[in-house]
């Protein structure tokens, strides 16, 4: 209706949905959201800058902390980089053992994910189940690695840390009954009446809006583009079967099945990695300084990450660059909130799974 | 390889065209970033097509950092140009939407090309 009164309304940074602060203007007309312009760096780090002060070997350590959730998959992400760069053979081991690493972050990062989406929406037995089923993955992260958060297994050359070959396949046993209980956490999400309610025809992209707007991760598969960096076949990726997971309808549900069934997915993957990883070194000693550039692209729990390395042969890089998953999908984001309600704000921000913390490297 | 990575440096003036061809082609923007080396600011407009990966990049001098917005072909690029505008310090002209310096909160203004550095 023509003349309809607008009222703008702050969202962010503190709300009770967003654990990471972004700022949106929500544009009203009722409660119908007609605009939302966003606004970041309230926690900019300048990560990237910190390139000046650190060797190519130690920002490795900045680049895991970059994010609290994917921080593995950051640091491998900027090893691959500079060792392309370096032209360096990784061992064929060390490629496997930063695959089931990087499933095991994903798993865990989908897991939380659930938690808060079942938070965000009241239903909070359903986010306790959730939390408590991650547990068990933080638990398998922290006997591989030493860490629950930061792993600390990748660098330059390879990897820090073995698993024997009787811990991983305890491993895949453990993985194995572990998954018969997300079937039944799956199961609630995927069939519960209240939950569809929330969340089925809400926030609907496109495939076509998907792809214009740059989505990446289950973001873009939920609406049907099936584009999976990991099929780029980093790491040991070229030796594991599988295909991305896609849903057509493009909505909050589909979304939230992408990475349902990227739990599964995910599973698959490290128990193949088991059954095919070779024995032998785990990483290459490292002479000279790298020279060149690269843009490495790796596939975190939220989509495409990118790191771009320019360097000028000295220890010290002149340019790192993180386009993390979540600034890809602010975008996406943008398209989703016009036309929904303002009770529906924080279950779409949440649709693309955030990270503020990648965000604001 | 992980894969091929074909890098071309474009002009300034032919970058809107570059990137309508590239978008007609079907290829999808992956980010757009500024790296400084010396005394000129490189800007790298990256693309995806299939998992193909195209980069353009536009060298400009630190005395004119200048560049014409791309978001009326690709609208997610203005944030990325919001981000050069507010941590290089580039001007882009005719963005979708100017935050105006507001995009990032930083402390100080174009951190990673400070003002003592401009000529």
């Amino acid at each position: 209706m023509e003349g309809k009164k607008r009222t703008i309304i702050p969202f962010g940074p503190q709300h009770p949905v967003l654990p990471e602060p972004i700022h949106l203007d929500l544009v009203l007309e009722d409660e119908k959201i007609v605009e939302a312009i966003p606004s970041i760096g309230f926690i900019h780090r300048g990560l990237e800058k910190l390139v000046e002060k650190k060797d190519f070997i130690e920002y490795v350590y900045v680049a895991e902390r970059i994010c609290g959730i994917c921080s593995f998959i950051h640091g491998m992400t900027y090893c691959i980089a500079v060792e392309e760069i370096m032209k360096l053979n990784i061992p064929q081991r060390a490629h496997f053992l930063r695959v089931i690493w990087s499933e095991l972050s994903r798993l865990h990062s989908h897991l939380l994910w659930l938690g808060l989406m079942a938070d965000a929406f009241g239903f909070e037995s359903l986010f306790m189940q959730s939390w408590r089923l991650r547990e068990r993955i933080l638990d398998i992260i922290e006997e591989t690695t030493g860490g629950r958060v930061i792993f600390g297994s990748s660098k330059v050359g390879g990897v820090r840390r073995d698993i024997s070959r009787e811990k991983m396949q305890e491993i895949v046993r453990r993985l194995k009954v572990f998954e018969k209980e997300i079937k039944e956490l799956s199961n609630v999400f995927i069939k519960d009446a209240s939950v569809q309610h929330r969340l089925c025809g809400v926030g609907v992209v496109s495939k076509e809006q998907a792809y214009a707007l740059g989505a990446v991760g289950p973001t873009a598969r939920g609406s049907g583009i099936a584009s999976d960096m990991r099929k780029l076949g980093y790491a040991a990726y070229k030796e594991i079967a599988f295909e991305p997971i896609i849903e057509s309808t493009g909505d909050s549900y589909a979304r939230c099945l992408v990475r349902i069934k990227e739990l599964f997915q995910s599973i698959d993957i490290i128990a193949q990695a088991a059954e095919k990883m070779v024995d032998g070194p785990i990483d290459i000693k490292v002479s000279g300084t790298p020279d060149g550039e690269f843009f490495a692209r790796s596939e975190q729990p939220r989509g495409e990450a990118v790191y771009y390395i320019k360097a000028n042969g000295t220890k010290f890089l002149d340019r790192v660059r993180v386009r993390t998953p979540t600034f890809a999908n602010i975008a996406p984001l943008l398209k989703i909130l016009p036309g929904a309600s303002l009770a529906d704000v924080p279950i779409l921000i949440l649709t693309i799974d955030p990270c503020i913390s990648c965000t604001e490297r | 390889m992980i894969d091929e990575q074909s890098l071309i440096t474009i002009n300034a003036d032919d970058l809107v065209s570059q990137v309508e061809k590239l978008r007609n082609s079907g290829h999808r923007l992956i980010q757009i970033c500024c790296a400084k080396i010396a005394d000129t600011i490189e800007v790298n407009y990256s693309f995806d097509n299939n998992y193909s990966f195209t980069n353009l990049r536009i060298i400009l001098p630190l005395s004119d950092l200048r560049i014409n917005s791309v978001s009326a072909i690709y609208l997610q690029a203005l944030l990325y140009e919001n981000e050069m505008h507010d941590l290089f310090g580039v001007e882009v002209k005719n963005m979708a939407i100017d935050y105006k310096g507001t995009f990032y909160r930083t402390s100080f203004k174009t951190p990673f090309n400070p003002p003592t550095d401009k000529a």
